[in-house]
């Protein structure tokens, strides 16, 4: 479904992406999992077109994309939710899902959706009219993956979905991942917390310094030496 | 000191309030969305007041009734200034978009300067009369006539319609919705299909298309204008936005009206004399002790 052919990105002179290359499949679930500063985020930014690669190619269903705006990126059905959530904090709870929504025309698979969104998570039906800014940072993130998925992608991109919440808060949004994958979503997860993210993910890929270093499927990433030294904390 | 001395300072501090909101609207929006404080948007609203005499003075000559000349020339005016708006974001912002923060600004400077000498040579360094378009309402005159001058309502009403529905706009639209969120964080608003271009150019326009409004009226309202006059204007404007709140739309209503208010009551109980150094004056003490603006938000440092 998407894939990155040695992706370069650079941040002025300094290099970010180095000869990145990977895939994810139609129903996966794949996670990329490294250190902070590692070149996760980039990667995703990259994909979205908010940064473009200096050199390498970016297919999505086989169409070249890295040359797209954001914009387009998105009507093609790639959605990202970024790191920090980035709730827009003066807007309300409903104002910020009706955003993710802000490309589609179509009122009634909006409103089937914006039910999709408050049967995963609950709690945002109650918040509503309340500002996204006055959320806890749990019931954010809630609202940035409700809001993503507002999108209707065929692609999600997630950043850190479990940096700074409680882990029993994390344990649900993992659960509301895997469901969301279930339902036909296809899944990108850049974690640090590379346990969980190995847990539910079908294959994942291991970045140091802006480079792939490892790519193998879940379950032997979990038993890898490497990793549960590196990663893992074994 | 009487009652009605004071209620005609009031409604006059309120007409002059009124249009410096219009202005002040521009340069919060513009902020708000690109974090610029565009100095060139005084001669925005000095080029609106330019399209619509020459419009006004064409229409005029061929006998156009004169009922329709102000609505015609004030829609010119909007929509050449407009288009002025547009321009100068594409040719001196938007290739710094990116750029250290002082680029911008003083690439804004520039195209103050430019638009001024522009207008001086390609029109007159002199005043030139500005036609009476506004209509006088008899009816209002005989109501309010002691204490409200004869265009003073009609400035009144316009441009807190317009402000009302710029509000409305914003708060209800799509488009406003969009706006909202780029102000909030471009990036997401990216992420989520929001061409921010788009909502930059909508934003200058709407802006443009704001202080060309209050250029048609203040020049009607005060029967002169010269290439000179946005410089002022200008600079009282940014002083309201500051004062309500860089960056917020109510604010620019209120900080508006405020320093409307209160040049007219210096004029009215001290001296005219003093109108200009109250305003700076006013600058400079909220940028001392309360940057932010009266509806602004205490600047948070984000962790």
């Amino acid at each position: 479904m998407l894939e990155l052919k040695s992706i370069n990105t650079y941040y002025g002179v300094i290099q970010a992406l180095r000869d990145v290359s990977l895939h994810v499949d139609e129903g996966e679930i794949v996670t990329l999992i490294g250190a902070n500063g590692a070149g996760k985020s980039t990667t995703l930014m990259t994909i979205c077109g908010i940064q473009h690669p200096a050199s390498g190619e970016i297919l999505l269903n086989g169409k070249p994309i890295h040359n797209l705006q954001p914009n387009e990126i998105v009507r093609l059905g790639i959605s990202q939710v970024p790191e920090g959530r980035l709730i827009f904090p003066e807007l309300t709870v409903a104002e910020n899902l009706d955003l993710g929504a802000f490309l589609r025309r179509d009122k009634d698979g909006i409103a089937r959706d914006m039910e999709y969104v408050f049967e995963l998570f609950p709690i945002l039906k109650q918040r509503m009219g309340q500002a996204g800014g006055t959320l806890s940072g749990g019931e954010q993130q809630m609202l940035a993956v409700g809001r993503a998925i507002m999108a209707r992608p065929r692609l999600l991109l997630l950043d850190e979905p479990s940096l700074g919440l409680a882990p029993i808060i994390i344990q649900q949004i993992f659960r509301i991942i895997q469901k969301v994958n279930s339902d036909g979503t296809t899944v990108f997860l850049v974690e640090q917390n590379a346990n969980q993210a190995l847990h539910i993910a079908h294959r994942g890929y291991v970045m140091e310094n802006g480079r792939i270093t490892m790519e193998d499927s879940a379950a032997n990433l979990l038993a890898s030496e490497q990793v549960r030294t590196a990663y893992l904390g074994m | 000191m009487d009652f009605q001395y004071f209620i005609e300072l009031f409604f006059g501090g309120l007409t002059r309030g009124s249009i410096y909101a219009l202005i002040a609207l521009g340069y919060t929006l513009v902020y708000g969305i690109i974090g610029l404080i565009n100095f060139a948007h005084g001669e925005i609203y000095m080029v609106g007041a330019f399209t619509a005499l020459l419009v006004a003075g064409l229409l005029g000559y061929i006998g156009f009734p004169e009922g329709g000349i102000l609505i015609v020339a004030a829609l010119a005016a909007i929509v050449w200034t407009s288009a002025y708006g547009y321009t100068m974001e594409k040719i001196a912002y938007k290739p710094l978009r990116n750029a250290p923060r002082l680029s911008p600004l003083i690439s804004a400077i520039g195209m103050s300067t430019f638009l001024q000498n522009y207008v001086l040579l390609a029109q007159t360094p002199d005043f030139v009369p500005f036609p009476m378009l506004l209509p006088e309402i008899d009816g209002i005159l005989a109501l309010f006539g002691d204490v409200l001058g004869p265009s003073d309502f009609f400035i009144l009403v316009v441009s807190f319609t317009t402000m009302v529905v710029l509000m409305l706009w914003i708060r209800y639209t799509r488009m406003g919705k969009a706006m909202r969120a780029t102000a909030q964080n471009r990036t997401m608003a990216m992420l989520l299909g929001i061409d921010a271009n788009h909502i930059i150019s909508v934003t200058f326009i709407v802006g443009s298309a704001l202080a060309a409004l209050g250029g048609v009226l203040i020049a009607s309202h005060m029967g002169q204008i010269n290439f000179g006059i946005g410089f002022l204007a200008g600079m009282k404007a940014f002083t309201a936005a500051v004062l309500g709140g860089i960056g917020s739309v109510p604010g620019a209503v209120v900080g508006g009206l405020v320093l409307g208010l209160a040049e007219s009551f210096t004029t009215g109980y001290v001296s005219g004399n003093y109108e200009d150094v109250l305003s700076f004056c006013l600058l400079i003490l909220i940028l001392i002790f309360r940057p932010d603006g009266i509806l602004g938000k205490r600047q948070v440092q984000k962790v």
